[in-house]
């Protein structure tokens, strides 16, 4: 299931012709400081803005792989009938004026204050990893370069300044995979994949926390490997082999320092933990909350489940949305109790909604297709306003009604709240030039930064 | 007798060789004997290292059997493989009878189709998408060009000029295993394979010369999903040169990179015209590129370093060398397993990895061998192999080729989609672009901590049966760390070695037979350590009274310690 439809819609602007023809207003003025003042040859990887204009210090991402679908849960049309909305018809009021929410999220309405729903997002894209790498990196698909996902230009730009022993990137628990998230960049800006189940007993990080392996046996095999070391030893002055040590001491302060103390969950209490839910994802949530809490810039909770429900769709949406509606909510509500909301930025969506129109038909009895003409994205903290809702779908939520947003517009917004320069230039291992987000000649679709709610 | 080993190692420590040298841990890595090769390749390597007053030393039997299976089959050697080549006496001939073994090995054809799987970007899914049954029928053409040693102009004019159905004929599929298929992004990838060019740094109007060549290739679906046939397509004449041409019939002018013109026959594909340029024996390009990348594949570096950045400005670091493996390819019918034969039988692919004080020019002017992190396939392959174990390969787009038999090695995986999370971690080629630096090596804290601490290679070492048959044999310690040792590092402990070994595992030490004569453990009859000996005065001052289960800790700890140095780590 990985054809791409890149078809492309006709309704759609090019970024380029957006600012000509000022559509935004002071949106389109906003995106043309930073596309037209191009200011050449900016130094690869410079450091983060004056932290004064910086608000989302960090970044959690919960990415719903498989694409959640959005008329069932953050854009619900109660009033197109069964053919779309199937057996999820109702809406449910939340406490931000005028919002509404699918019925499986009676968690997440109490906390509609705390995030803004972008209804219009878009790029028409129905292939799976084409369109994770969109909403990922902004960029086509299909270039020459493989460009770096969001979190490892974050893991780039914020390493300067980030001094922790955790690495800048964290991937709970499982990383991606379906493309090469670090890109062009090398395998240093990879994320760091946690593996183990932080709702088990003992969170096992993977390479972190070891079963069976207890700090005084893991010093005896370090002492016992630097004796055994004998080629090692004696090519010590190889500043190849130099380069390899320090990696290795890097790993070891991890290993048997206190750093590692973040992913025992255990050191929370039980009515926390409770209130996150005790399974995969609601711990994934707790331990992202943790991770943030001690500066860690970028965290992406990869849904554990699948959203590609092309089968079996309502079953799945009635088993896994009450798990994401709780811990999403237990998140926004915890970091907003301990002051984090304002520095910590949150998004989460899949790399498209799903088909508005369910396919009754056989084989898919009641499923939904791959769909990128429109679907919802949450984005709170960190400087986005919350109890806001940008843009709109059609009365079948099929198409943009109202303000698209595009990847770019998005990743943006996440990049200017953040202060990373979207123009700022990449450091190919070529030299090729690359910048963190397409450049207005590459013609890539815009609509403006998010600034409604900035 | 597996003490042999010892002693032989020990005894060449000591003797060394008539050459006095003392006896540091370099010797175990070092031999003895001078290089004094008169074979047309050597004379000229010498003679640069010469003229930079670098003196080159040959590496010991048990360096070259590790480094030899490594570099030619991609998979460690066994404990019995190294052992008998240590210990076969014929040193005039075994490593040359070696080289002709592994050459023929089954493991041969499955390594080198992984190498060029990076360059020929053999992937089913993003960013090539070539497609699971694709990417399958282009692996299995490869695979059996490397076995039946097709000549190399061969391959590649198969690949050039071949049309026909994705999923039945191998070779068309390079066309279409690029992100970029427009006419020019063709251009550019033919560059970069086959001329070791990067289209980037041309001249505009080169690029668009050849571009011509590529101009007619037409791809069209057929009935069955995802399969596409490549074809000429004359009428696909886009104009590239004529913007008012109208269909076939207008000639187009074409120009070779090397600045030729051309009128492209309107009866003949012009791919072909542009491979049979390209293949003729006074192509530049053509023989230079790939006796280049087969030098850097086995040497660690090309002449012209990268491998694939051949242009004026980056010269040959030894011009005289590379000139001559050309001519030596070409006047063998473009054999490539006579470009191997002829490298790794030289003194200059057997030259220690030990640095010297002026390493870095020894390096790049090949007076020693580069040291290389294992490719991550390689890698997996050597611990599972160490191990007795196996790892799961899967593509994240469910498909029937994506399952793979638990035993398969991953050097054999023909599908750059197909893999695990070690395989990425560790740098496996992404096989985006067909660089050769999208293969990384690189060490990061996240490979250590894989290797150091996770739960994959913990349960390895813990619970695999090939370690498990060696903790478990019931023999004497010393003979299970002599077998350790060849198994991961394929050589024999020294005697400082097998000390430290047993210290740690508590065992007594062995008896020292004489004063100062570090021998390690010895069969000298007499000398009392047979088990069961009463051995009172040297070792058994203290009963010996450890719990099996530490026992056993302290075996999977050794086991882990070497899977982790630095020789076992990587290629040297």
């Amino acid at each position: 299931m990985s054809e791409n439809q890149n078809s492309e819609n006709a309704k759609g602007f090019s970024r380029r012709e957006a600012l000509r023809r000022g559509v935004h207003g002071t949106m389109g003025l906003m995106l043309a400081d930073r596309l037209v003042g191009d200011s050449p040859a900016i130094a690869a990887a410079e450091p983060e803005k004056t932290s004064a204009t910086v608000k989302a210090k960090s970044v959690i991402q919960v990415f719903l792989w498989g694409g959640m679908s959005h008329i069932d849960t953050w854009d619900p049309k109660p009033e197109a009938g069964r053919e779309y909305m199937g057996d999820l018809a109702k809406a449910i009021p939340t406490n931000a004026d005028g919002i509404q929410l699918g019925e499986l999220f009676p968690q997440l309405a109490k906390q509609a204050d705390k995030f803004s729903l972008i209804r219009g997002m878009t790029h028409r894209n129905n292939g799976h990893e084409t369109a994770a790498y969109l909403m990922q990196t902004g960029h086509a698909p299909g270039e020459r370069l493989a460009y770096p996902s969001v979190g490892a230009v974050f893991s780039l730009f914020k390493s300067p300044r980030y001094k922790g022993l955790i690495p800048p990137y964290v991937v709970l628990t499982r990383a991606q995979g379906r493309f090469s998230e670090e890109g062009f960049l090398g395998p240093k800006y990879k994320p760091f994949a946690t593996g183990g189940d932080p709702n088990a007993f003992r969170f096992e990080v993977e390479g972190i926390v070891a079963r069976g392996i207890p700090d005084n046996r893991q010093k005896e095999r370090r002492e016992l490997l630097g004796k055994l070391n004998t080629m090692g030893n004696l090519m010590a002055a190889s500043p190849q082999l130099a380069t390899a040590e320090e990696a290795k001491n890097a790993a070891y302060e991890l290993i048997l320092g206190s750093g590692k103390e973040v992913f025992d969950l255990s050191k929370e209490k039980a009515e926390l933990r409770d209130r996150y839910g005790r399974h995969n994802f609601g711990q994934d949530c707790l331990a992202a909350r943790r991770l943030v809490e001690i500066g860690v810039p970028y965290v992406v909770i990869n849904y554990p489940g699948g959203w590609d429900t092309h089968s079996n769709h309502f079953a799945t949406m009635r088993r896994q949305c009450p798990q994401l509606d709780q811990g999403l909510a237990a998140l926004l509500s915890d970091l907003h109790d301990r002051g984090l909301l304002e520095s910590t930025l949150v998004w989460c969506c899949g790399e498209f909604g799903r088909g508005p129109k369910v396919d009754w038909q056989p084989p898919w009895n009641g499923g939904r297709n791959h769909y990128g003409n429109v679907f919802s994205v949450l984005v709170a903290g960190g400087g986005f306003k919350g109890g806001h809702v940008v843009g709109s779908s059609d009365a079948k939520a099929e198409e943009v009604k109202e303000r698209p947003v595009y990847p770019v517009d998005l990743l943006g917004s996440i990049y200017r709240l953040a202060g990373i320069d979207a123009n700022a230039r990449l450091p190919h291992p070529l030299g090729i030039e690359a910048r963190v987000l397409p450049s207005a000649a590459e013609n890539v679709k815009s609509a403006g930064l998010l600034t409604e709610i900035m | 007798m597996k003490k042999t080993f010892l002693l032989m190692v020990a005894g060449i420590l000591a003797l060394g060789g008539g050459v006095a040298r003392p006896a540091t841990d370099a010797n175990i890595y070092e031999s003895p004997i001078r290089p004094a090769s008169a074979k047309p390749l050597d004379k000229i390597v010498l003679a640069k290292l010469k003229s930079l007053g670098i003196e080159p030393v040959l590496c010991s039997d048990a360096v070259f059997v590790r480094r030899v299976y490594l570099d030619v089959i991609g998979t460690l050697p066994t404990a019995k493989e190294a052992g008998d080549f240590i210990r076969d006496p014929d040193a005039e001939n075994k490593r040359q009878a070696l080289i002709d073994r592994l050459l023929e090995r089954d493991e041969f054809a499955d390594y080198w189709a992984m190498k060029w799987g990076d360059i020929l970007r053999i992937k089913a899914e993003f960013p090539v998408n070539l497609w699971p049954n694709a990417a399958q029928a282009y692996h299995r053409w490869v695979r059996a060009s490397i076995a039946e040693n097709k000549p190399y102009d061969k391959f590649v004019r198969e690949m050039l000029t071949s049309s026909g159905s994705n999923f039945r004929v191998g070779p068309v599929n390079f066309y279409r295993a690029l992100q970029n298929k427009t006419p020019e992004g063709t251009a550019a990838a033919v560059a970069l394979t086959f001329m070791g060019s990067r289209a980037e740094n041309w001249p505009k109007d080169r690029l668009a010369g050849m571009t011509v060549f590529f101009s007619q290739i037409g791809y069209k679906p057929t009935r069955e999903w995802k399969e596409e046939h490549v074809f000429w397509d004359p009428f696909k004449a886009d104009g590239v040169n004529d913007k008012n041409a109208t269909g076939a019939a207008a000639p187009l002018l074409a120009v070779f990179p090397d600045g030729t013109k051309i009128d492209l026959p309107p009866n003949r594909d012009p791919r072909e015209v542009f491979a049979d340029w390209l293949i003729e024996r006074k192509n530049p390009w053509f023989a230079r590129c790939i006796a280049n990348r087969v030098w850097a594949w086995l040497l660690g570096r090309g002449i012209v370093h990268e491998p694939d950045d051949i242009r004026a400005d980056n010269p040959p670091s030894n011009p005289e060398l590379l000139s001559y493996l050309e001519k030596e390819l070409i006047a063998s019918r473009y054999d490539l397993k006579h470009l191997y034969r002829l490298i790794l039988n030289s003194d200059a692919y057997q030259y220690s990895s030990v640095p010297k004080p002026d390493a870095k020019e020894a390096e790049a002017n090949f007076g020693s061998y580069a040291m290389r992190r294992l490719d991550a396939e390689v890698l997996i392959d050597a611990i599972n192999k160490i191990s007795g174990t196996t790892d799961l390969y899967t593509s994240p787009i469910p498909e029937p080729f994506t399952y793979i038999p638990a035993d398969k090695p991953a050097i054999s995986i023909a599908d750059g989609s197909i893999t695990s999370p070690f395989l990425t971690l560790f740098g496996r080629s992404a096989r985006a672009t067909g660089m050769e630096n999208e293969r990384d090596n690189k060490p990061v804290a996240a490979q250590w901590l894989h290797l150091l601490n996770s739960s994959h290679i913990q349960r390895k070492i813990d619970q695999g049966p090939g370690l498990k048959a060696i903790f478990e044999s019931g023999r004497k310690p010393e003979a299970i760390v002599e077998d350790l040792y060849l198994t991961i590092l394929s050589r024999p402990p020294t005697a400082d070695e097998m000390e430290c070994v047993l210290a740690y595992c508590r065992f007594p030490k062995p008896k020292e037979p004489g004063a100062g004569n570090k021998t390690g453990p010895t069969n000298k009859p007499g000398a009392g350590n047979k088990p069961g000996a009463t051995n009172k005065s040297a070792v058994a001052a203290k009963p010996v009274n450890i719990p099996p289960i530490r026992r056993r800790e302290a075996w999977v700890d050794i086991t882990w310690a070497l899977i982790n140095s630095t020789e076992f780590l990587y290629r040297h």
